[in-house]
């Protein structure tokens, strides 16, 4: 930890509709970035469901909260890890995400992608780094 | 060692508040410091005044608010999941026009800064859920 910041990980781990948890983290995500943290997300299990592209809610009556992760660049959350062995294990493939960037100000605003496929032994090392870990 | 602990699951429903509670109350016997708990998701129904569970068995709400009583723990209950659930206490109640309160003593309503503040603030973060 230097300079009071604190390295703070929000770990999903469940599907982003039949409960609550997906939401109501992200919430947390959005308020958490207004205090200046090293922010980073984690997407296992279930959780890299968050993160497909062509989410459509309407059959289902709730609402479709997934553009959201696209405005995370602008509240300066640019590193979500996804595990790779758990988009294998549910037939997913990089593709099968939405596109996430960032525009990086350490290098002339160049867009750059958001998320960060890892291993499940990379994903462990993510989780080790980490100051404070919020499991959702 | 100052922890901060998250509460995330419902009372009764879930062990979590209970064993949340079991840990504060030995954390604090072993003299670590646990300033905030902070009640989440369903956890925010530990808060509420009104649950009444039959005698024989353990009252949650009330071992809460005797442990904020007597170590003055500051249990924060989100705002956000509390207006979901219908958890209020009296002026957010007045604010929206609700004919009812129902926040249990020791306990008050916040908002989710209180949460990073904690994980700022503490040595180690402790989250009780499922």
């Amino acid at each position: 930890m230097e300079d009071g910041v604190k390295k703070f990980l929000y770990v999903n781990r469940k599907a982003p509709y039949g409960t609550i948890y997906a939401l109501e983290a992200l919430e947390v995500v959005l308020i958490g970035a207004a205090f200046d943290q090293d922010v980073s997300l984690a997407f296992l299990d279930d959780g890299v469901f968050q993160l497909t592209k062509a989410q459509d809610t309407k059959e289902i009556g709730v609402k479709n909260f997934s553009p959201t992760f696209r405005a995370l660049g602008d509240y300066e959350v640019t590193k979500l890890y996804v595990e790779k062995e758990s988009l294998d294990e549910r037939g997913l493939t990089a593709d099968d995400l939405q596109e996430i960037t960032y525009e990086d100000e350490d290098d002339d605003w160049a867009e750059k992608p958001s998320i960060i496929i890892v291993s499940r032994s990379e994903m462990a090392d993510v989780m080790a780094g980490q100051d404070v870990i919020l499991s959702f | 060692m100052k922890f901060g602990v998250v509460v995330s699951e419902g009372p009764y429903t879930h062990q979590a508040s209970d064993t949340a509670y079991h840990f504060v109350t030995a954390a604090l016997a072993a003299g670590h410091e646990v300033p905030r708990v902070f009640f989440y998701h369903d956890g925010v129904n530990v808060g509420t005044r009104l649950s009444i569970p039959p005698q024989d068995e353990r009252n949650i709400q009330e071992q809460w608010s005797a442990l904020a009583k007597e170590h003055g723990t500051d249990l924060v209950i989100c705002i956000a999941a509390a207006q979901r659930r219908g958890l209020l206490d009296k002026n957010e109640a007045d604010r929206q026009g609700k004919d009812a309160d129902n926040i249990a003593e020791g306990f008050r309503i916040s908002g989710l800064g209180q949460l990073i503040e904690m994980g700022i603030d503490a040595d180690r973060l402790m989250t009780f859920g499922d």
